[in-house]
């Protein structure tokens, strides 16, 4: 299991990185390249040219702006996931991070290249999708930026252009005094893809009415996507009217079969997984409003 | 002889396993660490088709690469090598390492490429071009019953293998008398042991001192005799190198089809060749899969939960050639009751060809879904009385008493105590409390079940199912080996005969020796020879090892006391009779004189005139040593299958939220006996280990192929191995039950895990669900299938309490 | 293409293709054989080598990639020649092993935990080497390797590796108002984002 030959290059800056991007049509790029090498070891993906942005400065790191936490694409995920600015202002990445591969792979994997990957099972592009992230892609014309939900497309599929590059993630950080969140997650093994996962985040004021409601799934179809639970803003979150607006949302997802997972599991434990992220991350915000 | 426990000073003590030491700083000697100087790579064209005509294979484009050595053909590796042995009569199923005219599944290899360097061979292999004429197919086994399903192998004429009917007792009476019946279906998914190293094997020809060595990650025995004989040369021209590591195995490291290969290639080629598989070639065709089987049951009791007789159906989907699946039907004749006093037994056993990739042998051999299969019976008996589990397994058992205890199909089982051992697991695990917990569990809205196997591991295992399944077969020796040398200075240095794949034997003979040599273990060296310098040796298969190599080292260490006991005592100038043994020194029990180790050692080696007459010079001793009970051949179906009987009792309790299906584990406990334990931690190891597989293959592992005959889990993303994550804390609870067979009432321990936890965890998760009405037959149990079950049964609940 | 790598803290050369993985040149290049290939596809955790400190898959590395690194394979955990660590001498304790293949990456896992987590709790223990698939022992008397190599290292009387932040479930400190750099992760949070504020 070897991978076909390849060149390899290591640019010294992003435009660089664009041109050599741009010089060869089967050229990949390549960043932690935990997804990435196994498909070039099966030979399942054959790039001519492999673009190391790992070590292009200034992608990586992380820096909370106005109302964002931005963090560089080629940011390792064990950083995103030891950071304690994660952990405080962008919780639900924090309980996403546990759930992607297992150590090894988070030591080397990246946040960007998570995101760029788009499995449609995949964490991180499930709460870039949820909190209605912005990535940044750059090229050649500089800057630019596109709402998550329009940068996944496909399964493995990104609106990327082909000399484009991700170079960070904009989370919107809310700065609500009650926030909540949950991640739950069902896969046949801890560490494997994704069968369902579901991702929550909820505002409640001082009364403990939900102000703002994020919740999106993964695993599901062919992309993450983020439900419209609309109706539920304004209440307390009854857990009965939660799980009807929850079951309706998803009862209109396209879901994949496969080996491991029918479809009709995959919907109604959407159903069943968002529903209780929603409840979960009410009480986690519930417990931050009371006297912490 | 067999010695008394208190008399032990090393065996059943918490030492160190000294293999470990070179594990764990890296220095194994595994396989791909051998580096043979000019060798080169093979990758394989795998088969694109489940079925086809091989019309044409162009090789020219792949030559042509730099660094490209060679294409070999099925066609002309059929002109230069005999076909694989099967052991069946089935002389037109033939098999060689690669396809000749004819593929018969998807990723069978059509052709080997030879480079310079792996990576270059498998650019080279993408360059073959194969012309075929695809043909249809067939991927299950009742379809292959069917006279009219496409031929695996038209010249054989059917599908079928081997299809043999057994009637052990009286089958029919104890039916019609028995009030109660019976009958199911259960399904053994198509799962291996799927060791963490492939196989691999280098082979270099050297012509001019016409010799074949051959290092290779193998667990087989008569691996040299079967390469021999495929290459037609002498086996005195294969050497086998024997210090070579094996990354795991548990019965499947047996690449002959590949040895055969570089083998025949080192010989073409004039240079050293070596294969490793990788892991898509190890999962598609390195024709390592385990059994595949559909059991259909009838079981004949009476209201007190007390099985009279069993009738059973074993059906196994062998895949595209023989391999060692029909005899993996044949060995769980040894055991075809299990635990049980059930009189009468039918079983029919069918092995039919498929277009799937070949069987080998599984932990085990066939006894898994066997016992599976019984042991779902007894849940099944249980339920239908109205019974506990505990309880009619207890009914039903065979009694301390009553050992050695003849089963309807012909074997004594030798020794156990399974009321006690029951007992002792029952009483570890407060059975009350735990149904309490199970209780509160269902409660609180879970749904919890709590599942309880038996079972039974033949061990010292011979190859009694040969014969039997195959009249012209009339092999009983199955013997063991070890040789123990004294040298000059005194050092001892053991050999054994054979590799090792984690089961710790050189901690094992050290052991042994040391034990009746009464000196430190630490200071025998234990080494392996390769086999041309080897006495026989039938590997490590059946769980045997602590049977027939602590066997064969206790008596060789037995001779060499008696010849120094005779050197002793002639220097002492007493009857050997009168003089003893002691630590290793000679003493005259009257006069209480003593002659060290080191004089005894000199008298050996340098004082040919002070040694009693017709003895040799030097502390040289040898033993081989039989398979205990295994005397004869079988007669009229009835065989002794293993000489010994271990047994474990296990007790799962499994919850799981109804709505997501996934089953956790939260109590397992295995009570287990397997006589006198030579070395603790080894024996934990094997049980918790193959607990962890029995989890894998009940819930996680499947070879599964699609409709279109192509495997889908070829990689480790869907063939599921079971992490840390997935196997729970396991408590043991111990019992002792010496084997009257084996020197120190040892018995086998490799499988027990395996062998029983599919069973309990499969009545757990079906206990839980049994209020539904709901029950899973088929292994593996998915997450999904659970939740889709227990979703479409409460609907149906929900539909008839408002109809009603 | 030349590759100049630090291996066990020794500069080590190879002139390699760009598709060599790390694992492939660590074993044919450099002899250090104690990194398996398992899989080679990033599941079965075989290959597993420190890569500034963490585990790292060596099968999904390439050696091109893999300079400038402090790479630690098997090879460079024991003290000396015959002489094993505490964690390798944990394993040989309670027998934390069979066959041996997965035992270099399962060590090296453990040793990264130990680095940074002085009283690891079972659950712990589990996350820290779910990444490596062993299949001879089931996993318990490897957890109960790793926990008696901690309670011996807790007890011995010598100096520790800096402790890094807890894995897992994160602990916030509400008073870290920014990253801090992180010990064992080479590329230590950055202030200086490329694209301060909105694009």
């Amino acid at each position: 299991m070897k991978p076909a030959p390849f060149r390899y290059v290591r640019p010294a800056t992003l435009s660089e990185a664009c041109a050599a991007l741009a010089a060869d049509e089967d050229a990949r790029i390549i960043a932690g390249g935990q997804t990435l090498v196994p498909m070039l070891a099966m030979r399942l993906a054959r790039p001519t040219t492999l673009v190391d942005i790992s070590r292009l400065p200034g992608l990586s790191g992380i820096a909370r702006e106005e109302d964002a936490l931005v963090i560089g694409a080629t940011t390792r995920q064990v950083l995103a996931e030891r950071s304690a600015l994660v952990a405080s202002d962008l919780p639900l990445l924090a309980a996403a991070l546990p759930w992607v591969g297992h150590p090894p792979t988070r030591n080397r994997g990246t946040v960007g290249g998570s995101c760029a990957n788009a499995d449609p099972s995949a964490e991180i592009p499930l709460v870039a999708v949820t909190l209605e992230a912005e990535m940044v892609i750059e090229d050649e014309g500089g800057p630019m930026p596109m709402p998550a939900d329009d940068f996944f497309i496909g399964p493995m599929l990104t609106s990327v252009p082909p000399t484009g590059i991700l170079t960070a993630v904009r989370f919107p950080v809310w700065d609500d005094a009650r926030v909540g969140v949950a991640f739950h997650e069902i896969s046949a093994r801890k560490s494997d893809f994704a069968f369902v996962s579901a991702a929550a985040q909820v505002a409640i004021d001082e009364e403990g009415r939900c102000v703002k409601l994020a919740l999106g799934i993964g695993g599901v179809g062919d992309r993450p996507v983020k439900l419209d639970v609309s109706r539920l803003v304004g209440t307390q979150l009854d857990a009965a009217a939660v799980a009807d607006a929850v079951r309706e949302a998803t009862s209109v997802l396209e879901a994949t079969s496969d080996l491991h997972a029918s479809a009709d599991y995959r919907r109604r434990v959407a159903s069943v997984l968002g529903a209780r992220a929603v409840s979960d991350a009410l009480a986690d915000a519930q417990v931050k409003g009371s006297g912490r | 002889m067999s010695a008394k426990p208190s008399q032990f000073r090393f065996v059943s003590s918490n030492r160190r396993v000294r293999e470990d030491r070179r594990f764990v700083a890296g220095h194994g000697r595994y396989v791909a660490d051998v580096v043979v100087e000019g060798m080169l790579h093979v990758a394989l064209v795998p088969s694109r088709y489940p079925a086809a005509r091989i019309i044409s294979i162009d090789g020219a484009a792949a030559l042509a690469m730099p660094g490209v050595h060679y294409v070999l053909t099925g066609e002309e590796l059929a002109g230069g090598v005999d076909q694989l042995m099967n052991g069946l009569e089935t002389p037109n199923v033939k098999r060689y390492p690669l396809a000749v005219g004819h593929t018969r599944y998807a990723g069978e290899w059509i052709a080997a490429v030879v480079a310079d360097t792996r990576a270059l061979a498998e650019d080279a292999a993408e360059k073959v071009r194969v012309e075929y004429e695809v043909l249809p197919y067939l991927t299950k086994a009742e379809e292959a019953l069917d006279p009219s399903s496409p031929p695996v192998h038209p010249a054989h004429g059917s599908n079928v293998l081997l299809d043999k009917q057994f009637v052990w007792g009286e089958v029919d009476k104890h039916f019609a008398e028995s009030p109660r019946h019976l009958s199911f279906r259960v399904t053994w998914g198509r799962n291996s042991t799927v060791p963490i190293e492939t196989f691999g094997v280098t082979a270099s020809w050297d012509p001019w001192r016409e010799m074949l060595d051959v290092w290779a990650s193998i667990q087989m025995p008569k691996y040299s005799d079967q390469i021999s004989r495929a290459l037609r040369i002498p086996t005195n021209s294969v050497r086998v190198h024997q210090d070579v590591d094996v990354g795991g195995s548990y019965g499947v490291k047996r690449g002959i089809k590949h040895t055969v290969l570089v083998s025949y290639l080192s010989r073409r080629l004039n240079r050293p060749v070596r294969l490793l598989e990788d892991r898509l070639e190890n999962m598609r065709s390195g024709d390592a899969h385990g059994p595949e089987r559909i059991f259909d049951v009838d079981i004949a009791f009476n209201d007190e939960g007390i099985v009279k007789s069993m009738k059973m159906r074993a059906l196994d989907n062998a895949g595209a050639y023989a391999g060692r699946a029909p005899f993996q039907l044949g060995k769980p004749i040894g055991a075809i009751v299990g635990p049980y006093k059930i009189e009468s037994v039918a079983y029919r056993a069918q092995s039919v060809t498929t277009n799937k990739a070949v069987q080998e042998a599984v932990r085990g051999f066939g006894q898994s879904p066997t016992n599976y299969a019984i042991e779902t019976a007894i849940n099944k008996v249980a339920q239908a009385c109205g019974l506990d589990p505990v309880e009619v397994r207890r009914r039903n058992f065979i009694r301390k008493e009553e050992f050695p205890y003849l089963i309807p199909s012909g074997t004594h089982y030798d020794s156990g105590d399974y009321h006690t051992v029951a007992d002792k697991v029952m009483a570890h695990v407060d059975y009350d409390a735990l149904k309490a917990e199970r209780d509160r569990l269902r409660a609180s809205g879970m749904l919890a079940g709590i599942g309880i196997a038996a079972c039974l591991e033949p061990s010292g295992g011979n190859s009694s199912f040969e014969p039997l399944l195959n009249e012209k077969n009339t092999t009983t020796t199955w013997m063991d080996s070890a040789r123990i040398n004294v040298d000059g200075p005194g050092f001892v240095t053991v050999t054994i005969h054979t590799t090792s794949s984690g089961q710790g034997h050189e901690t094992l003979a050290a052991t042994v020796v040391a034990e009746v040599l009464q000196i430190d273990p630490d200071r025998i060296r234990v080494v392996r020879p390769d086999t041309l310098a080897s006495l026989p040796s039938n590997s490590p298969v059946g769980s045997r090892m602590a049977i027939m190599l602590g066997g064969a080292c206790f008596h060789a260490a037995e001779k060499l006391k008696a010849k120094f006991i005779k050197i002793g005592a002639h220097q002492l100038g007493v009857a050997p009779e009168d003089a003893t043994y002691d630590t290793g020194a000679v003493i005259d029990v009257a006069g209480g004189k003593r002659i060290e180790w080191a004089d005894l050692v000199n008298l050996a080696h340098r004082q040919f005139h002070l040694l009693p007459p017709d003895t040799e010079p030097g502390l040289e001793v040898t033993h081989v040593m039989q398979v205990p009970t295994g005397t004869k051949l079988p007669e009229n179906g009835r065989v002794q299958m293993y000489p010994c009987h271990s047994f474990e009792f296990h007790c799962v309790l499994v919850a799981l939220d109804p709505d997501i299906g996934k089953p956790e584990i939260r109590r397992y406990v295995i009570g287990h006996d397997c006589g006198t334990v030579i070395n603790p931690h080894i024996v934990k190891g094997m049980t918790l280990g193959g607990i962890a597989h029995g989890i894998g293959a009940t819930l996680l592992e499947e070879f599964v192929y699609d409709d279109e005959g192509q495997m889908l889990t070829q990689s480790f993303m869907d063939y599921l191995l079971p992490s840390s994550h997935e196997v729970p804390e396991v408590e043991i609870v111990h019992h002792v039950t010496p084997s009257p067979f084996t020197v120190f009432g040892q018995k086998g321990s490799g499988e027990s895990g395996y062998l029983g936890a599919p069973a309990a965890v499969s009545g757990a998760i079906n206990d839980a669900v049994a209020d539904l009405g709901i029950t899973f037959d088929k292994l593996p149990i998915r997450i999904y299938a659970i939740s889709d079950a227990v979703a479409a049964a409460r609907a149906k609940l929900n539909q008839e309490k408002q109809s009603a | 293409m030349k590759v100049e790598l630090r291996v066990n803290q020794t500069l080590r050369v190879a002139d390699v293709e760009e598709r060599k993985t790390l694992l492939d040149t660590l074993r044919e290049d450099f002899k250090l054989t104690g990194a398996h290939a398992g899989c080679e596809h990033g599941v079965c955790g075989a290959c597993t080598v420190l890569v500034d400190g963490a585990p790292v898959r060596s099968c999904l590395m390439f050696a091109c990639q893999a300079d400038g690194y402090e790479i630690t394979t098997i090879e460079g955990l024991a003290p000396a020649p015959g002489e094993l660590s505490v964690i390798q001498d944990a394993f040989c304790e309670t027998h934390g092993m069979q066959c041996g293949f997965c035992t270099p990456g399962m060590i090296l896992s453990a040793h990264a935990l130990l680095e940074r987590e002085d009283s690891p709790t079972r659950e712990d223990i589990v996350e820290a080497i779910s990444g490596n698939i062993c299949r001879c022992t089931g996993y318990g008397q490897i957890i109960e390797a790793v926990e008696f190599a901690a309670d011996r290292l807790r007890k011995a009387n010598t100096p520790r590796g800096i402790p890094a932040p807890h894995i897992g479930a994160p602990r916030i400190d509400p008073e870290a108002g920014h990253d801090a750099p992180e010990e064992g992760i080479l590329e230590a949070a950055a202030a200086d984002m490329p694209h301060g504020g909105k694009p």
